[in-house]
């Protein structure tokens, strides 16, 4: 098998290699490129949600407004949510796990390029599936979580409901299949010496997503399965006419939606654990606290779920449990915080950027967890369900925390990925309007919400007692879209005309940041032997040298001996080749899904595309 | 460079002769589930019994089939670790829906 | 140390000495763990709560479904003899057992899907109440496994008959056996769960 060469043999010739060019991105399995490709999608996505955010706070910024249609705003609100759950920071996440995890851990790629391209392009075709009813027909517009019986064909009778549960489908194959790569690729691709306790926490927190991801995808999986039933095949699995129970969707909904928020958090918490020690100069404080706090995290987070069904009626044992459960989930939480406190503790804090976003993730992330634990407790959550309480505490921890957390790397990375160093000013600029902006537009949703207003409503009297903050409220989701322009700005500028970052610009510890930025397809001249955690800190100054200063002079020598002089032996360096394969098979899935929603004719013609794909993904040579 | 250990070598496999034996064993506990459905006298037993006899047959497939007993460890902990989490799930919603003791 | 001589990522010396696709395949199943569970949780919680006929004392057939299951229970049996019998370079025999665990997937499968007729004669649709539903839903979702399976060891057959499949990359085979046996345990579950299991209706009439 390892011996075939040529590109002829398969149903199609292997695409020639070329660095540069719209073919290149399309048959791309490098997973920097796929990382990148990730990322611009999913931002993307995160501005057409923004937008969508921007129209529904426009409709509630005076009462009694008829700006938008109502119908209009119930998929205006419907379709921000999805778009920023689904399409914007679970992907911006994995975009991470792209560029970031190989390199951390001394890899030349994943464990398996292909199935790395295929996850990216099964993740944009569900995000163009759960976007086409702007098009055609309708979007959803029931509510990011769907609540049966509304979404059956009684009461959603439109189009919009169809793209939800196809959409959400193909995006679960992809995370799916994304996550398996991952577990492999963080399980057996690490080099050598990079033991499970080497590993970076940003490695550790994409390992404990990805499970998450695995084993709680199938179950949204089957939710969607069965509403699909419902939907086109008239099935009861939620028809109480027959015996049907809307409240097993909620179950199944929330069995995947909670660890779904600690799929959310995570990745940030990653990233915020890399930026942290990097600014501060000091290793992570804790560094084994953090790590089995996320695996408690990630496995108690299966534990949960009801807390979301308070007011379904569970009955007083159940509530008990599900109460005390997620007051428990509060403290290895809560670890977390005391680390990345005790991390800058004592050290020689270097105010860039990414700190800036890290230090503000961990202080609006403190006000979300604890709103959250008000609401952990029943008699409580009675009264904040469903209002603009539950608003500003999930805005507080999923803008608060991950979007903070997410442009934290963005930040960090940015020169590695591009080479180039990210505008300073600007991005304080940046900062300040955002942290200023999300805390003014969330903020007083706290009071709302306390004061009696039910969220997703689509207009409200006067007189309530609502107005003004509602008025605030509005005006500073605008601040935020501001501070969006300027780091688009910025992004832009700094890509023509940033200073050239080097090789390791923040003076970092982990391997990333040994090798040159942008990285050479390649990554590794010569696979890095690792000898402790932090491992290219340890490569810069030996151990006992923590705070840096000591033999700054040797990170030149080093890295240019280590790491550079190897690069003439990459001839014999092979890289996977790129391949349509994963494209054409993303793209028979998608077919199949589609082609559901309009001809059981179409959707046999996505399963005939699928197994082409497959096969000749099968059939194609290793051509190397 | 070939890896000296691909995983499907660990341990000793069983021989063809014993996979038959796993299998006339598997037959017999099988005809052992339908017949216990059929004996009026069992109708009290029925349920532990039914759920001992197909762990004992889903457990011998794992172990000897898909050779979890001999091969590495981490393969273990990959697949039972979700198959214990499934059946804490399956438990808790049917608890939920009391569901289950009833049937 | 250059990982330079293979072809494939995949097939690099790995740092746990165990195979990625193998790794992968477990992965995997462990995944699928929770996709059944999800259903056979539904199947559950539904089970004696169908308000209207026909009712599964009414439509099973215990003796006939009995002897699919052991059909496919079987083909687990032939599967591991295909992969012992390809382990020790024996081709004529791993060409033969994989043929024969096809041809019992195949024989599963055209039982499910006569199964499915008749009660669909008798009068339980997919839609018809809320038994159909979750039945078919949990069973049809299955004997899908089992038709990808029996897709994949017919492809795997051609390859073994063209002389491609070898003791050298038996893991192919070997990987492809985990997902029959799995499914194989899959049924071993729903059978006890869903057939013999006593259902309320089934003990009152």
């Amino acid at each position: 098998m390892a011996t075939v060469t040529g590109t002829m043999g398969g149903v199609l010739p292997r695409p020639s290699i070329h660095t540069t060019g719209f073919w290149s991105w399309v048959t791309t399995v490098d997973h920097k490129r796929i990382g990148v490709l990730y990322g611009v999608t999913a931002f993307t996505f995160f501005l057409i949600g923004g937008i969508e955010a921007l129209a529904v706070r426009a409709q509630l910024a005076r009462p009694e407004q008829g700006m938008l249609q109502p119908a209009l705003y119930n998929q205006l609100f419907t379709m921000h949510a999805l778009t920023m759950i689904f399409l914007s920071v679970m992907p911006l996440g994995v975009a991470f796990f792209n560029i970031v995890v190989p390199l951390q851990i001394g890899a030349r790629d994943v464990a398996f390029p292909r199935l790395n391209a295929l996850s990216y392009w099964l993740f944009l075709f569900g995000g163009i599936l759960l976007n086409a009813g702007w098009l055609f027909g309708g979007s959803p517009d029931v509510g990011w979580f769907a609540y049966s019986n509304l979404t059956g064909t009684d009461y959603s009778m439109g189009a919009g409901m169809n793209y939800y549960v196809t959409g959400l489908q193909v995006l679960g194959v992809a995370s799916v299949a994304g996550a398996l790569n991952f577990i492999v690729t963080i399980v057996n691709m690490r080099a050598p010496g990079m033991s499970m306790m080497r590993l970076p926490v940003f490695t550790w927190m994409t390992l404990i997503v990805s499970i998450l991801l695995v084993t709680a995808m199938p179950v949204i999986s089957i939710a969607l399965i069965e509403l699909t039933f419902d939907r086109l095949f008239g099935t009861n699995f939620f028809n109480p006419a027959l015996g049907g129970d809307p409240i097993l969707w909620q179950h199944l909904f929330w069995v995947f939606g909670h660890p779904e928020v600690y799929i959310l958090i995570l990745p940030a918490m990653g990233i915020v654990s890399e930026v942290l020690p990097t600014f501060a100069r000091k290793p992570l404080f804790g560094y084994a606290f953090v790590i089995y706090s996320g695996i408690v995290i990630g496995f108690m987070g299966w534990g949960v779920w009801a807390h979301h069904m308070f007011i379904t009626g569970l009955g007083p044992v159940a509530n008990a449990v599900f109460a005390l459960s997620t007051m428990l989930i509060a403290i290895p939480t809560a670890v977390k915080i005391f680390n990345w406190i005790g991390t800058l503790w004592g050290g020689q804090i270097e105010m860039k950027t990414p700190v800036y976003f890290s230090i503000g993730f961990v202080a609006v992330f403190i006000v979300g967890g604890l709103s959250g634990v008000s609401h952990a407790a029943t008699p409580s959550d009675f009264q904040q369900s469903d209002t603009y309480y539950i608003v500003a505490h999930l805005h507080y921890v999923l803008f608060g925390g991950a979007i903070f957390g997410l442009f934290s790397g963005i930040y960090y990375w940015f020169p590695k990925v591009t080479g180039r160093m990210m505008g300073e000013t600007l991005g304080k600029w940046h900062f300040w309007l955002m942290f200023i902006g999300m805390n003014l537009t969330f903020g007083p949703m706290h009071w709302l919400g306390l004061n009696g207003m039910p969220r997703r409503i689509y207009t409200y009297p006067s007189g309530m007692g609502w107005d003004f903050w509602n008025l605030v409220a509005t005006i500073s989701s605008y601040l935020i879209a501001i501070s969006m322009l300027i780091f688009l700005h910025n992004v832009f500028r700094s890509l023509r005309k940033g200073p050239r970052a080097g090789n390791d610009p923040w003076n970092a510890r982990t391997l990333e940041w040994s090798i040159p930025s942008p990285p050479p397809v390649y990554n590794f001249a010569e696979i890095p032997v690792v000898l402790a955690r932090d491992a290219y800190w340890e490569q810069k100054y030996g151990s006992g040298h923590e705070n840096g200063q000591a033999h700054a002079a040797t990170s030149e020598h080093v890295s240019e001996g280590q790491y550079g002089a190897a690069a003439d032996e990459r001839h014999d360096i092979h890289m996977p080749w790129p391949s349509y394969w994963p494209l054409i098979t993303a793209f028979g899935l998608f077919v199949v899904f589609a082609g559901l929603l309009v001809n059981v004719v179409f959707a046999a013609l996505g399963v005939l595309i699928l197994f082409y794909g497959v096969y000749g993904w099968a059939l194609e040579p290793v051509a190397e | 460079m070939r890896h000296t250990n691909t995983g499907h070598t660990q341990g000793a496999h069983a021989t063809p002769k014993q996979y038959v034996q796993v299998a006339v064993i598997l037959s017999i506990i099988t005809a052992l589930e339908v017949a216990v459905y059929y004996i009026p006298s069992m109708k009290a037993a029925l349920v532990p019994i039914l759920l001992v006899l197909s762990t004992v047959k889903f457990a011998m497939v794992v172990m000897f089939f898909m050779h979890l007993k001999s091969d590495h460890k981490l393969f273990s902990i990959f697949f039972t670790g979700p198959l214990v989490l499934t059946i804490v799930v399956i438990l808790a919603l049917m608890t939920l829906f009391g569901a289950l003791f009833t049937s | 140390m250059h990982a330079s001589t293979t072809a494939h990522p995949a097939e690099h010396d790995t740092s746990t000495g165990l195979d990625n696709r193998k790794l992968l395949m477990w992965a995997f199943l462990g995944s699928d763990c929770l996709f059944f569970g999800s259903l056979i949780s539904t199947y559950m919680i539904y089970r004696g709560r169908s308000l209207t006929p026909p009712f599964p004392g009414e439509v099973f057939d215990i003796p006939y479904t009995s002897v699919s299951a052991f059909v496919l229970l079987m083909s687990s049996l032939t599967m591991v003899l295909a992969l012992a019998a390809l382990q020790r370079d024996d081709q004529r025999g791993a060409k033969t057992w994989i043929m024969a665990t096809a041809l019992l997937g195949s024989v599963f499968v055209g039982g499910q899907v006569y199964e499915f007729t008749t009660f669909v004669h008798e009068g339980l649709t997919l839609s018809v109440n809320l038994f159909g539903t979750s039945f078919f839903v949990l069973t049809g979702f299955h004997g899908t496994h089992v038709t990808i399976g029996v897709i994949i060891l017919l492809s795997l057959f051609i390859m073994a008959w063209r002389g491609k499949l070898t003791s050298h990359n038996s893991l192919n085979l070997e990987i492809a056996g985990l997902y029959w046996h799995f499914v194989d345990i899959v049924w071993i579950v729903i059978f006890t769960l869903v057939y013999l299991l006593p259902y309320p209706e089934h003990i009152a009439g």
